[in-house]
């Protein structure tokens, strides 16, 4: 047996130090860290859910979450990749997947959303930050298609009974007019007071979310309000023209994905520009098509084609670049 | 520069050190061996001189035939070895490794040949003073092809944690003083600038030249960001300051050659700092060519497997792997880091954050940048992501969510297209 303990003088001479280039010093941050401030963010909004849905939501966010982790796992295995699941971008898809469902979503659609998204939305195009949409938005988009009726929220919830008006805000504004929508005040909708997706109706806590994944530096402030700007002008246009048709920015803010899409949805990293104009123009157009959506088209709510439709054109958008200093022509 | 977030509490802002009082300077006792590093490629059929060769302090060393690359011998003694070194990206150097003699000798042929510093010409400085601390860019001030109207001198130090330079306007003001009155006369170039930082102000102010401020956040003091910032001169893309007709001076070498006419000595001590692996820092004082090991000894500083000695400032230094790599003209710092503090480079891909974007002072578009380098398509990075526009301030990396060597990318793609245009121009 060889003693360790017994090193000549030739090798303590020929130390062996770490080579690599400059520069010496990181800043610290990692991807799972800020895919864990993420989770943090989404937190109240998620509790809030589950205060109201009980032991479904917990179920639905669960099997979410886990399910999404799994799959990433199962494919890393096969496609012979190292295992990425540390990194916490899976979870995150099952999170705010299991975020936008209603909270009856039965085991095998949230199972096959998180393949969905996970698979078809991130890995088959190389994994993380090769994707070209949001895996979420992706996976809800196309679930969304296929089943409408589990996504009717009306119909989901039928059989809860809360202490508010369980209907959904937008379908009664697509199928009522804005008469429908009259007894939402701003405060119930901010407190979650609506039936939709699990973690998408507590218009507070996913603000405070937001402002928090702003003041972090995690996600893009330039898209999240010009998100939200965009919805605002776009509804009050809409509301100007034609009052009882239309609703006005207050209900067009806070129903629906709105607020998730703004803070959550629409600044994944990979399927949004990164300049100053082009993340402006992505935002307030991403608010636009969602009002035009919501009023004039079939779907009840926009959000999920209007982030889809800006992710395709988001790398043309991105172009749009300040000239680098020094360049010639 | 450092942009940031809407509100942005969570990125701290890099900061340059500035140096309050001035500090105690620790003398390292010459050691038994020195190395000279020159920049020349090691070629043994050409070099001038032999093994056992007898040098004097202050001795130029012609290195070979049909060059005028030279180093300066810092000691007295004999020549033990001339060998090559091999440096980043495979650069050649030849390294003069010098046994000390017991009693030191001073060389006098730079005294006969520059007589006082109202004697100073052009070529005693480009003939002796290229290897002084602070490596006065003496072929830039004497290239016929690029002249030069404007010298800038960086009382600043560029790097951080870098001190050289506020040390020597602290501590010799005079021989600065006599340095730039000498440059004037022997260049010809009478607008000279000179560039502090905040609290360098009121000493730098002291020389009666033209002082303009610099900002305390890296890499403000790069001189790419203060052509841009300062002179409003923007360098074009791939190109140098001096090939716009500025050149830029360390404090330390304009002291340098202020000194070396003062005195008649041609300097061989290298003021540097040197950081220790918990941080705390010491302001050094060595012959060049000391070995670091021995700097390391007069410290008390022991290194493991697996540590990490950086030559220069953390953002823009280098790596060396042997503890015995010498001191240079040019080394700022002396940077010592335990493993365990050696951040991470992973082979994650980009993830688009933006946090490159948000920080690189050149406006590069990093994050398709950076795709086409993982990918070796250096041409289409160059031509259309700007790949010649980055400064090499290092921040992106710093900054990257992925830790990526985004900077080594650069620098790599950098180096491999100039080797590639090279290789065209010799072939025809």
């Amino acid at each position: 047996m060889v003693d360790n303990n017994t090193v000549d003088n030739n090798t303590v001479d020929k130390k062996k130090f770490i080579v690599s280039h400059a520069p010496f010093w990181h800043d610290g941050s990692r991807i799972s860290l800020r895919n864990y401030n993420i989770a943090l963010a989404a937190l109240p909004a998620i509790l809030l859910g589950i205060i109201y849905y009980g032991i479904p939501a917990v179920g639905v966010i669960s099997l979410s979450i886990s399910s999404a982790i799994i799959w990433e796992f199962v494919f890393c295995r096969i496609a012979k990749r190292s295992n990425t699941i540390g990194d916490g971008s899976a979870a995150i898809i099952g999170m705010l997947f299991g975020m936008l469902l209603p909270a009856i979503a039965p085991w095998w659609l949230v199972i096959i959303g998180t393949f969905v998204a996970v698979i078809i939305g991130k890995q088959i195009y190389g994994g993380i930050g090769a994707n070209p949409f949001n895996p979420v938005v992706v996976a809800i988009a196309i679930l969304m298609i296929s089943w409408k009726d589990i996504f009717d929220f009306n119909e989901a919830l039928m059989n809860y009974d809360l202490d508010f008006v369980m209907v959904y805000p937008l379908a009664a504004l697509k199928h009522f007019g804005v008469s429908a929508v009259d007894s939402f005040s701003m405060g119930d909708l901010l407190m979650g007071k609506q039936s939709g997706g699990i973690g998408s109706t507590f218009g507070l806590g996913l603000i405070a979310g937001g402002i928090y994944l702003i003041i972090r530096g995690i996600i893009r402030w330039e898209i999240s309000l010009s998100f939200l700007a965009g919805i605002i002008i776009t509804a009050l246009i809409f509301n100007l023209t034609d009052p009882v048709r239309y609703a006005g920015p207050v209900i067009h803010l806070f129903a629906g994905y709105t607020l998730i899409g703004a803070f959550f949805l629409a600044t994944e990293d990979s399927s949004s520009p990164v300049n100053f104009i082009p993340m402006l123009i992505y935002g307030a157009v991403a608010g636009f098509m969602t009002v035009l959506i919501r009023n004039i088209g079939v779907y009840i709510d926009g959000v999920i084609f209007a982030i889809l439709i800006m992710n395709l054109v988001s790398p043309l958008l991105d172009k749009i670049r300040p000239k680098a200093i020094g360049k010639v022509a | 520069m450092i942009k940031r977030s809407f509100i942005g509490l969570s990125k701290p802002r890099l900061k340059y050190r500035s140096l309050e009082d001035t500090p105690s300077l620790k003398q390292i006792p010459t050691s038994k061996e020195v190395t000279l590093l020159s920049n020349c490629p090691f070629d043994k059929k050409k070099l001038l001189f032999k093994k056992k060769v007898a040098v004097k302090t202050g001795q130029k060393l012609l290195l070979y035939k049909e060059s005028d690359e030279y180093v300066v011998s810092s000691v007295t003694g004999k020549v033990s070895s001339i060998s090559s070194y091999t440096g980043d990206f495979g650069r050649s150097y030849t390294a003069i490794a010098i046994e000390v003699a017991d009693d030191e000798e001073i060389d006098d042929e730079f005294k006969s040949a520059a007589g006082g510093s109202k004697d100073a010409t052009l070529e005693t400085v480009k003939n002796y003073l290229a290897f002084a601390p602070g490596n006065p860019p003496v072929k830039l001030l004497s290239d016929k092809d690029k002249p030069i109207n404007t010298i800038v001198v960086c009382c600043a130090d560029s790097d951080l944690l870098t001190t050289t330079n506020q040390y020597i306007i602290k501590s010799d003001i005079d021989a600065i003083k006599n340095g730039i009155s000498i440059l004037k006369t022997i260049t010809g170039v009478n607008d000279i600038i000179m560039i502090a930082s905040q609290s360098q102000m009121h000493e730098v102010s002291a020389t009666g030249e033209k002082v303009n401020q610099v900002n305390d956040t890296y890499p403000s003091a790069l001189p790419h960001l203060i052509m841009k910032d300062i002179l409003g001169k923007v360098v074009p893309a791939g190109k140098s300051p001096e090939d716009i007709g500025v050149c830029f001076i360390s404090a330390e070498a304009v002291a340098s050659i202020g000194n070396a006419f003062n005195s008649g000595l041609i300097p061989a001590t290298k003021i540097f700092t040197l950081v220790k692996k918990d941080g705390s820092k010491s302001l050094v004082s060595a012959r060049i060519g000391t070995p670091a090991s021995d700097i390391f000894k007069a410290f008390n500083i022991t290194l493991n497997e697996n540590d990490r000695i950086i030559f220069g400032g953390p953002m823009t230094g280098l790596s060396v792997y042997s503890e015995d790599h010498p001191v240079q003209p040019d080394t700022g710092a002396i940077i010592v880091q335990d493993k365990d503090d050696i951040p991470v480079i992973s082979d994650y891909p980009c993830t688009n954050c933006g946090g490159c974007i948000r920080v690189c002072p050149a406006n590069i578009q990093i994050n398709l940048l950076v795709r086409f380098l993982e990918a070796g398509l250096y041409e289409e990075a160059a031509d259309q992501y700007d790949l010649y526009s980055c400064i090499e301030c290092g921040l992106c990396s710093y900054v990257c969510v992925s830790g990526m060597p985004i900077f080594q990318y650069i620098k790599s793609a950098k180096y491999e297209l100039g080797r590639a245009n090279t290789a065209e121009a010799t072939n025809g």
